[in-house]
């Protein structure tokens, strides 16, 4: 890497449009790979073709444009504040979830001490911006699927958060940067050959993280909020052009983030094992949306199979399943990290 | 729960498997897939056969079939016999932007003038275009298929 002598707001301000351009992009990505090809196929059907050339690429690119050409409409009696700010409220938990996941050795936006702690509380901001979206929409569809919406993400938040715990435990950081390098210098078994991901020690953590990131993502099998049978589209019902734009990106940004997130946590992130150095540095990026991708495509895979859960199964799965599973997950994890220790 | 659990196990291997397959789907205006012979895609005419009767207009669910008529005098068949009346076909329309392809008026027709041809290729950027004339209803007279043979052992109706 070439050491270049830039004042901090230039560095700022390139931080900050890398993570701008990324976020769309990464939107762009999952919905084109997994939503509109491995979808088609997973029902034996091809999808869009023609745009592009290539496999229909374009397709959403073209559907972005058309967004933007809408018409800006709002109900009479929004409240209109609140309503044209609530999509950028979405928006920008999702921004802020990837100013700390690491993507190379010295490639991380803002590598904060409490990286986990504060991915996770900005990635539930974005329940404060369904519920704002709900309400000023002054639509009963669409207050009951912020209502929805926010006691999923209430009860999901919970088994998030304690998922991640174990890992925390084993680390003993909270700094992401710290988390993938404690994986890579780990050892199975004092064999340091693939370093040790915490997939491994902490399986029934990434299970957990998995499943309750699917319900923060609202994502079928739990997607009550946004159920389109009974809800048309929950908090998103008043919404066209533009804004609901900025949902779509919200939704499949906050994927990718969780996706990365879990990449980092529990797979090893952007390390590979016997890579050191430049080398990584250069590496580092392409392994980890390697890494992304497949995570996503589990995601994915689960939300293209499953049908939808009742309210009160989805409440039932969180708070007598998830959470007691992970108070056990973490009581062990600090057991056998004092035992062993 | 084990039960559960075994049947989610092999949801995912349904859509996993399915992926992992070649699709159904046939790209139309790249490639075609070819309709079944007796596919309804369109109605043809055979006019010599019409007699004006009718029928079809009148059972039509959608009054999409118009039809005029008028009679002619013909000689006689026959030396010193009496000149025919001829029902003479003038129009005969069928408006396919109205069409529901129920085939009342093919089941009709006592006199075999309407037929079923698998063309489906006659979309229009025009709806009036849709109403097909009775040459425009002949031309597809050539791409009716053959009635398929009868079952082995069956009657023969009619001439012999």
């Amino acid at each position: 890497m070439i050491a270049l002598d830039i004042g901090w707001g230039t560095v700022l301000a390139i931080k900050t449009l890398i993570v701008l351009a990324f976020v769309p992009l990464s939107a762009l990505i999952l919905g084109y790979v997994f939503l509109l090809k491995m979808m088609s196929h997973m029902q034996s059907r091809l999808g869009p073709m023609d745009p592009g050339g290539f496999h229909g690429w374009y397709q959403l690119v073209g559907d972005g444009v058309k967004f933007m050409q809408k018409e800006d409409i709002m109900p009479t009696d929004a409240d209109r504040r609140v309503f044209a700010l609530a999509p950028a409220v979405v928006v920008l938990s999702t921004f802020l979830v990837f100013v700390v996941i690491p993507a190379g050795p010295r490639l991380v936006v803002a590598p904060l001490d409490v990286g986990v702690f504060y991915a996770l509380a900005v990635s539930s901001l974005s329940v404060i911006g369904v519920l704002m979206a709900g309400w000023a929409s002054s639509n009963k569809f669409a207050l009951m699927g912020a209502l929805r919406a926010a006691a999923q993400l209430i009860a999901y938040e919970l088994p998030l958060v304690l998922a991640v715990v174990g890992v925390v435990i084993q680390a003993g950081t909270m700094n992401l940067q710290g988390i993938v390098l404690a994986q890579q210098h780990g050892a199975i078994f004092s064999w340091g050959g693939i370093g040790r991901p915490f997939i491994l020690t902490q399986f029934v953590g990434f299970a957990l993280f998995m499943v309750a990131a699917q319900a923060e993502l609202t994502q079928p099998p739990f997607d009550m909020p946004v159920a389109e049978s009974e809800l048309v589209a929950g908090y998103m019902v008043e919404y066209t052009g533009f804004r609901f734009l900025f949902f779509f990106i919200g939704e499949f940004g906050t994927a990718f983030a969780f996706a990365a997130l879990a990449a980092t946590l529990f797979l090893g992130g952007w390390s590979v094992p016997w890579v050191h150095g430049v080398a990584a540095d250069w590496l580092g990026p392409l392994v980890l949306f390697a890494k992304v991708m497949f995570v996503a495509f589990l995601m994915f895979w689960a939300r293209f199979t499953y049908p939808r859960l009742r309210e009160d199964q989805l409440q039932a799965l969180a708070w007598k399943w998830l959470i007691p599973i992970a108070l056990v997950n973490i009581l062990v994890t600090g057991v056998l990290k004092v035992a062993f220790s | 729960m084990k039960r559960e659990i075994k049947g989610m196990l092999t949801g995912l291997g349904v859509t996993f498997k399915t992926m992992m397959k070649p699709t159904v789907t046939v790209q139309y205006p790249h490639e075609r897939e070819d309709p079944t012979p007796r596919a309804r895609g369109v109605i043809a005419l055979k006019e010599e056969n019409c007699t004006v009767c009718m029928l079809c207009a009148r059972q039509c669910p959608d009054w999409c079939i118009y039809i005029e008529g008028h009679k002619e005098q013909r000689p006689p068949r026959r030396e010193g016999g009496k000149p025919r009346n001829v029902s003479v076909l003038d129009r005969f329309d069928i408006d396919y932007a109205l069409c529901m392809y129920c085939g009342i008026c093919v089941e009709v027709c006592p006199f075999d003038a309407l037929f079923w041809s698998p063309e489906f290729e006659y979309s229009e950027s025009r709806i009036a275009n849709l109403l097909h004339d009775k040459d425009r209803l002949g031309e597809w007279m050539a791409t009716v298929p053959e009635p398929e043979p009868l079952e082995q052992g069956a009657e023969v109706k009619g001439k012999k």
